[in-house]
């Protein structure tokens, strides 16, 4: 018997599927046009490696999209009957699954994130997605919102599930009628562009989803523009602050999707090796790279050595590394910038008295990288248990009454997501009355499903998405000062 | 000789008690012809601050106790104000000039409003949330929750329009710092009296009265505060700069409703704009 008795034989999935051009255009009206600003360079993250040169939008092309989407919505998708848009988006859902391969290996070339990440989770939730929101566009009587679209929406998404962010932004504007301009992030564009060709493909009329490119000055564009009814976002809490602000005063609906500090608290009768199975999905699931991880893991006194030692050994099999290859748990970091404020904030949760162990693992000399690391005995003053790191980086706090467990749960701005483990069905109830978060998830993590509203409390930002109440974000309350 | 008549203070109305302004400030409130009415209290920063706290403090009871129990306290205000109707005319009549047929008018509205709001209640819930048919083996519920302590500029109308805005926020287990009217205060303070013999918890409702100019700043950038409803704000850039600091911590925001006719029967908006969905899954095995 050798040490390595357990490793995998490499098993990567072929990249031949995937068509990378050189550059990519912005997708206005239905055509790819260059912008009038520079291009910026998109790169895989597991390498290094420039996979494209992107249009970086400027105001004058962020205006042509706007105007693109305000014709199509007066000329074209407000006046089509809910029943023929949902056909457009059925159809979207199908190209999806028919092209659902080269989605996932494209998504993972750019994210970094692993195939079998973006096959089996990512993917299939973007196609149900469509498929959810298209059977609401002739249904909207029945919604309990209404149905009047609110005219030209501007999304703005981020990079940690770029296909994923996308459809929840466009399926629900689309299906109540709205036209979209959609900027990916400037890490991640690639599949987002593949959606626009996929548009094309459908027959989409053209305008009704444009897509721009570039960073965070084409998404102020977008959230300023004075046409613009709708800005829906999802990312970091100071963005969406700003955007906050720069609203103030006009008819735009906002929803903001932002950061998150979750608490996924196991007590001591909690089967402990699916609490570990949790706790290793809450917060290695896409590198960390997720809103709703579960960052603060809140252990029960009683159990804490135990849970850490069965943490550690199964953290210890986590297979970090290619993310195209089959096997592997945990790809790449997305860029540069984001391991580097990893790496800061794992620097300062040492050098503020918490204990760091990371799994031990070998990391590919290029590329971006973090191995999966805990810390323990962090108290809810260090950073570490307070800013999101957006990292697989675990901070590990413990308790000894539900209370105490409710209370540190609850000390934090923000109020996204939480976790509870625990064999007593009355304790589950009770925790989650008493966690002020948007989504609870008891015995389980990290679950998502079209039907299931998703969005947090305080400072995770407002506004749902998903299921039934993600209709409420687009479409027309007419009642006075009801923020449109 | 005539009797002379005990006139009344009008104070704040802060965590159940009635306090005056910690700044030892009041101001004159004049009636529709411009003679003395009374001096109503003056709020500064530091009775707004101890109105958040007040309002912090009554919400985990508040929001805790059954939508049947709110309810029962919210139609207790409407009865205890039903009571004390004719004084309430009295006091429409006198700060608004309206006439004794419109004082009714507005009377019966806020009493019927409170008792519309109170059904609310135990009802909400099954109309804004729902089961959610996810797709694998869980059990998935979104109802709804209260944000936390909502900060409001009332409108105009002393009495049916603080009514209207008030009701909607308490009886879906919010608490409540609400800025009365700055020309018609006093029929706020009234009304905190009726709220206090009524059985709501003290805090649930704090009522300040002074200029929403000064006050309504300090409630906008509160860190303690998680909405803000601006119905009242009249000057548009006051609007403005307090949806600006109201970004701070990112509170729900109700923007100004300027020409809103309270006689109207409202919509679900008033209350489903400071509830939050949360959503609970539970894997469904053997």
């Amino acid at each position: 018997m050798t040490d390595n008795t357990f490793e995998y034989a490499p098993a990567p999935e072929s990249r031949a599927i995937v068509d990378i051009k050189p550059s990519y255009g912005l997708f206005i009206n239905g055509e790819f046009v260059d912008g009038n600003g520079r291009a910026f360079k998109t790169i895989n993250p597991a390498t290094e490696e420039v996979l494209a040169e992107v249009a970086e939008a400027d105001d004058a092309d962020v205006d042509a999209a706007v105007r693109a989407a305000r014709r199509a919505y007066t000329r074209v998708w407000s006046r089509m009957s809910g029943a023929e848009r949902a056909k457009y988006l059925y159809r979207i859902a199908r190209i999806i699954q028919e092209r659902g391969r080269e989605l996932a290996v494209l998504e993972s070339i750019d994210n970094g994130k692993p195939i079998k990440e973006s096959r089996d989770v990512d993917v299939p939730i973007v196609a149900a997605h469509f498929f959810y929101y298209a059977g609401w566009a002739d249904k909207l009587q029945y919604s309990g919102y209404g149905s009047t679209p609110l005219g030209v929406a501007g999304q703005v998404i981020p990079w940690n599930f770029p296909l994923l962010m996308l459809a929840w932004k466009i399926a629900p504007a689309l299906a109540c009628g709205n036209t979209v301009v959609l900027k990916p992030a400037e890490t991640t564009p690639l599949t987002a562009l593949l959606f626009a060709e996929i548009c094309q493909q459908a027959d989409l009329p053209p305008g009704v989803v444009n897509i721009v490119t570039g960073a965070g000055e084409t998404g102020r564009a977008i959230v300023s523009h004075p046409d613009v009814d709708k800005v829906a976002f999802t990312g970091s809490t100071e963005v969406g602050k700003a955007i906050a602000r720069a609203v103030a005063g006009s008819d735009k609906k906002v929803t903001l999707e932002l950061g998150g500090k979750a608490a996924n608290i196991v007590f001591d009768d909690a089967p402990l090796d699916q609490a570990v199975e949790g706790i290793v999905n809450g917060i290695f699931f896409n590198q960390g790279h997720v809103c709703c991880a579960g960052s603060r893991l809140l252990v029960q006194e009683s159990v804490a050595e135990e849970v850490m030692s069965r943490l550690k050994r199964r953290m210890a099999t986590l297979r970090v590394g290619d993310p195209l290859d089959k096997n592997t748990d945990v790809g790449a970091i997305n860029s540069a910038e984001q391991l580097s404020k990893i790496r800061e904030l794992s620097e300062v949760g040492e050098s503020e008295g918490a204990e760091r162990w990371s799994a031990p693992c070998d990391l590919p000399s290029n590329g971006y990288w973090f191995a999966p690391t805990v810390f323990t005995g962090v108290s809810q003053a260090h950073r570490i248990a307070r800013e999101e790191i957006f990292g697989p980086v675990l901070s590990v706090l413990t308790f000894r009454t539900p209370s105490e467990a409710v209370e540190k749960a609850n000390n934090t701005p923000f109020g996204l997501s939480a976790g509870v483990w625990t064999d007593k069905g009355s304790r589950i109830l009770s925790m989650a009355n008493r966690l002020r978060a948007g989504v609870v998830w008891a015995n389980t993590f990290n679950k998502f499903d079209p039907t299931s509203p998703f969005g947090g409390y305080k400072e995770s930002g407002y506004g749902r998405e998903g299921g039934r109440h993600g209709l409420e974000g687009y479409l027309k309350n007419t009642e006075k000062g009801a923020n449109s | 000789m005539s009797r002379i008549d005990v006139r009344k203070t009008y104070k704040l109305y802060i965590g159940g008690q009635f306090p005056r302004s910690e700044s030892g400030r009041s101001y004159v409130v004049n009636d529709a012809k411009g003679r003395l009415l009374a001096n109503a209290a003056q709020a500064s920063r530091k009775d707004a601050r101890d109105a958040v706290l007040a309002a912090r403090a009554a919400f985990g009871g508040w929001s805790g106790k059954t939508a049947y129990n709110r309810a029962q306290v919210v139609y207790r205000i409407a009865e205890v104000l039903e009571g004390r109707r004719e004084q309430f005319e009295a006091e429409l009549r006198a700060s608004e000039g309206v006439s004794p047929a419109k004082a009714r008018t507005y009377v019966d509205a806020a009493i019927d409003r409170l008792v519309w709001y109170a059904g609310w209640a135990d009802k909400i819930t099954q109309v804004v949330g729902n089961a959610n048919p996810v797709a694998g083996p869980f059990f998935n519920l979104s109802s709804p929750e209260p944000s936390g302590v909502i900060a409001v500029v009332a409108p105009r109308g002393p009495l049916l329009g603080l009514v209207s805005v008030v009701a909607p926020l308490i009886i879906t287990g919010n608490t409540v710092v609400v800025i009365a009217s700055e020309d018609h205060p006093l029929t706020a303070i009234t009304l905190g009296e009726v709220m206090a013999t009524s059985d709501l918890p003290g805090g649930v409702v704090n009522v300040l009265t002074g200029s929403v100019a000064e006050i309504a700043p300090w409630l906008a950038s509160h860190m303690d505060v998680n909405g803000i409803d601006l119905t009242g704000v009249t000057d548009a850039d006051l609007a403005v700069e307090l949806e600006v600091a109201a970004a701070d911590n990112l509170k729900r925001v109700r923007r100004p409703a300027p020409g809103t006719d309270w006689l109207a029967e409202p919509d679900l908006d008033r209350m489903t704009r400071f509830l939050e969905t949360k959503t609970v899954w539970h894997p469904i095995g053997v």
